[in-house]
């Protein structure tokens, strides 16, 4: 009898990523934090990442707050796919996480690289929810732009 | 109480309850569905006496200038203001425009520097912004009323707050949030002799208690049509006739003037000086048809279904022991709103796994930001109930948070 559209969205990926978090603690020797807040609802969420500056690839990412289940496991998502990545590809999924949740299509091989991410697609119709699924990345975006601000100025 | 809340004689006047049999709808407090005979009168407006009302002297714009009077003569007895002073019944959009034109158009009236607007702390926003607004204009204060965990404001805090500086108290006479119903007879009094004003949100009272303005004894009084199963975009204020009169309009141009020259205007009378532009005359006569769909089962009648619905929902929600309640306990005290939080899980997941199960909730902060953070929370679920509700419909949303215990392992 359930009707699917909401359902759906509370995956088993979502739900053992709400559950379990790996990457919810705070980052003690993080490089940059940052705090995102949900305006629809006032939920606040921490990010941390740890940034080899040499090298411009994120070492650690975390993040810590309380938020509903669908920030949560995004959030949780984005920190296991940032690990070892470099900062220029970071924007790049935020720019292609960001695009999906606000209904673009995505060609197979970006939907790879966002990996269980990807599967937060049809979040992308549900317009109150949406704010959720964005948090972490949009936290994500304050620190990046934030840091090229930084470096622009140095 | 011998109500049967299983039997559900009034679910076949609401085409949408019968389109989605499997539904249960408990947010009516957000907004009501409406019957039938709301829908067919909205439709006979336009096919019968469709024109311009006011403006064309042939019989359609009569006729449909006519329904507009008929609706405010009965929505003025509706309230308790008289028949008689249907001229008082004001058509806005909504509860929230109705307010801003108090605030823009009748506190600059009343209102000095360093005067007090006094409100309570379970306003809506739509009754709280637009005093804010008023006041940082006005160069007054906005005091707060604040209420216990059960939602009950003192007669020591009525008190404290109301003073010679108070020129205005605008107070929600139902909360949409805890349900409880404010003692607004008695800030009108302490108002009153103090020489201020006393403006009533009824927002959520209209739907489902008998309002009496003369026995409140308040001087304004507003609510939307889309509450009390009418049609959505018709709001009402109502206002004593002199403080109305002396009040400049809110909204200017067409329909509410008497003559125009190059330069100026003379403003038509009440309630038209308030009425700028065409009204949705359709509306307005569906909301007629739903006041009288409601005076032919009967508001009493009503009433005691949805507080029969209510201690049902009480009683189940015990069952669960990972359920909150916010507000008051005693589910007498709540009309139409029951608010809760399942405790570890997040409002908006809550409402949305219930989505999934066919019920209907309100998860978010309701409007009423300042009320949830002071009681502690930034969002809440609030279950409501109207009198189209039956017991299977609660029953569907304690086995819906059932499923969602299982799920988020809050058992
Ligand atoms: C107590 C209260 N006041 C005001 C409003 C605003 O009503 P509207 O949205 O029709 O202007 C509401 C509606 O949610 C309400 O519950």
């Amino acid at each position: 009898m359930s009707n699917s559209t909401t359902t759906s969205i509370y995956s088993a990926a979502l739900m053992d990523h709400n559950a379990h978090p790996d990457y919810k603690y705070e980052l003690e020797d993080a490089t940059y934090s940052h705090d995102g807040i949900n305006a629809s609802c006032g939920d606040e969420m921490t990010l941390y990442l740890k940034v080899n500056n040499d090298t411009n690839v994120i070492e650690e990412a975390s993040f810590t707050g309380h938020v509903c289940a669908i920030s949560q496991a995004s959030a949780d998502m984005m920190a296991g796919l940032l690990e070892g990545e470099s900062i220029e590809e970071a924007k790049r999924l935020s720019g292609l996480f960001i695009g999906m949740i606000q209904g673009n299509e995505l060609s197979d091989e970006d939907k790879e690289d966002l990996d269980e991410a990807a599967e937060l697609q049809s979040i992308s119709r549900m317009p109150a929810r949406v704010k959720c699924a964005e948090l972490a990345w949009r936290t994500l975006n304050g620190i990046l732009s934030e840091r090229d601000k930084e470096l622009a100025g140095k | 109480m011998s109500i049967d809340i299983a039997a559900n004689p009034y679910k076949k006047d609401f085409p949408l309850l019968v389109k989605h049999p499997d539904l249960a709808f408990l947010d009516s407090a957000a907004t009501a569905q409406r019957p039938e005979v709301v829908l067919a009168a909205e439709r006979e407006f336009y096919e019968t006496m469709n024109a311009n009302p006011l403006r064309g002297l042939y019989e359609l714009s009569i006729r449909a200038t006519e329904s507009i009077g008929n609706a405010r003569k009965h929505i003025a007895a509706f309230i308790g203001a008289g028949e008689e002073n249907y001229r008082d019944i004001v058509f806005t959009r909504n509860t929230s425009e109705s307010l801003n034109l108090l605030a823009y158009s009748f506190a600059p009236t009343v209102l000095e520097e360093g005067d007090e607007v006094c409100i309570t702390i379970m306003e809506h926003h739509s009754n709280m912004i637009p005093w804010q607004q008023a006041c940082k204009r006005a160069g007054a204060k906005l005091v707060y009323l604040y209420c216990d965990e059960n939602g009950q404001i003192s007669e020591e805090e009525m008190q404290k707050k109301i003073g010679p500086k108070t020129k205005i108290v605008s107070a929600v006479h139902v909360s949409n949030v805890l349900g409880v119903e404010n003692p607004v007879k008695r800030l009108a009094e302490l108002v009153h002799a103090q020489g201020g004003y006393m403006i009533v949100d009824g927002a959520q009272s209209v739907p489902h208690i008998k309002v009496d303005v003369k026995d409140l004894d308040c001087d304004f009084f507003a609510f939307s049509g889309h509450k009390i199963f009418g049609p959505m975009g018709i709001g009402v204020l109502w206002g004593r006739h002199e403080l109305l009169d002396a009040m400049p309009p809110f909204l200017t141009g067409g329909e509410m003037i008497e003559s125009v020259s190059e330069q100026d205007a003379v403003w038509s009378e009440v309630p038209e000086k308030f009425e700028a532009g065409t009204q949705d005359a359709a509306g307005i006569y569906a909301t007629d048809a739903a006041l009288t769909y409601v005076e032919q089962i009967g508001l009493d009648k009503m009433e005691e279904r949805e507080a029969a619905l209510m201690a049902y929902l009480a009683e189940r929600m015990e069952e669960l022991p990972y359920i909150e309640v916010v507000g008051p306990k005693d589910p007498a005290k709540r009309y139409g709103a029951f608010s809760f939080n399942v405790k570890g899980v997040h409002p908006h997941d809550v409402s949305g796994i219930l989505s999934g199960e066919n019920v209907a909730i309100r998860a978010g902060h309701h409007c009423a930001q300042p009320l949830l953070l002071y009681m502690g929370m930034h969002t809440c679920c609030r279950a409501s109930v109207a009198f189209y509700n039956d017991k299977h419909d609660i029953d569907s949303l304690i086995d819906a948070l059932d499923v969602l215990g299982g799920m988020f392992n809050v058992k």
